[in-house]
């Protein structure tokens, strides 16, 4: 898509999404390499390792959602927001009540 | 930042420069978010049926013996490159006039997600092969159920894309094919933060 062969929109907008997608294309490798990488060269400690794995994972998610599927709070439709958001919660409350009630099962039974 | 106008669905938004499209796609694709957020639904619950089966191995084989960190590590960045290939498909959609580099970026696309299904299909054929199937044990069951339904996805995702590469050479860049490809675009993106959380948490938390 090079300038000459005309454009349709604006130009500032489309440097703009451009920026975004590279942004959180740049990101994005560099919270899968530092996770691959702690793991690859035994960093941390356990619980360490643990807790960095899923900081980066939570952090690349974010990202994703900022750059990849344009979810930008301030500028975004409240109805997509309220349906992340309830979603989110639905997830948290049946990932947490599964690993919960399935691993106190297997304590109380193995 | 501050001029940035307002978005009305997620995803990537064509603005005024698509009226045609912009009319239509804030009912469409929010219809589809809430499809994928049902999906996310899905998902999560199989990654807690899994984490709650990691120890129910039944004398079996575990993560350490069966993950291969150096074929997760490429298929993930196979798959991230394929949001970011997709990405651009989506920008020449929004502001390109001709279609070449659109079918180029969806192409590239395609390619990174191919070489993605090939590589996910070879691993499980060795876990199979080291008699670590899904019959195996829970874990085995939970893991079977969780890593290749997102693989079906991709896969979906492929024929989806050459439908819509179809479309474009049959009928050219029209409102339809604009709505298709907004909602691909959103599924993509989505399969690959699905795939985020499977390589953090089983591959990576597997082998930590």
């Amino acid at each position: 898509m090079s300038p000459d062969d005309g454009m349709k929109g604006d130009r500032a907008e489309y440097t703009r999404e451009l920026r975004g997608y590279i942004l959180g294309y740049g990101l994005a490798i560099l919270l899968t390499l530092v996770p691959f990488g702690l793991l690859n060269w035994h960093v941390l400690a356990e619980y360490g390792l643990y807790l960095a794995i899923g900081v980066c994972a939570l952090v690349q998610v974010i990202v994703h959602f900022r750059f990849f599927l344009h979810i930008d709070p301030p500028r975004q439709n409240v109805d997509d927001l309220h349906l992340i958001l309830f979603s989110a919660l639905l997830l948290f409350f049946m990932i947490a009540g599964t690993i919960w009630i399935l691993s106190s099962l297997a304590a109380r039974t193995g | 930042m501050s001029a940035a106008p307002r978005l009305s669905h997620p995803g990537i938004n064509l603005g005024p420069s698509h009226p045609e499209t912009q009319r239509k796609s804030g009912e469409l694709l929010f219809g589809f978010w809430v499809f994928l957020m049902s999906d996310a639904i899905v998902f999560g619950l199989l990654f807690a049926t899994y984490a709650a089966m990691l120890h129910a191995r039944a004398g079996g084989p575990g993560p350490q013996k069966l993950y291969d960190i150096e074929s997760a590590f490429i298929e993930t960045f196979a798959l991230l490159s394929s949001s970011f290939t997709f990405g651009m498909a989506s920008l020449a959609l929004k502001y390109g006039k001709r279609q070449g580099p659109l079918i180029g970026w969806l192409l590239a696309t395609m390619c990174l997600g191919g070489l993605f299904l090939r590589l996910e299909v070879g691993d499980f054929l060795s876990m199979l092969h080291q008699g670590a199937g899904p019959g195996r044990s829970a874990y085995l069951s939970a893991f079977f159920a969780l890593v290749p339904l997102h693989g079906l996805h991709v896969l979906s995702g492929i024929i989806w894309m050459t439908a819509l590469i179809l479309q474009i050479r049959r009928y050219g860049v029209d409102r339809e094919v604009k709505l298709g490809l907004l909602r691909l675009g959103l599924f993509w993106h989505f399969l690959d933060i699905v795939w985020v959380v499977i390589f953090s948490f089983v591959y990576l938390g597997g082998l930590a």
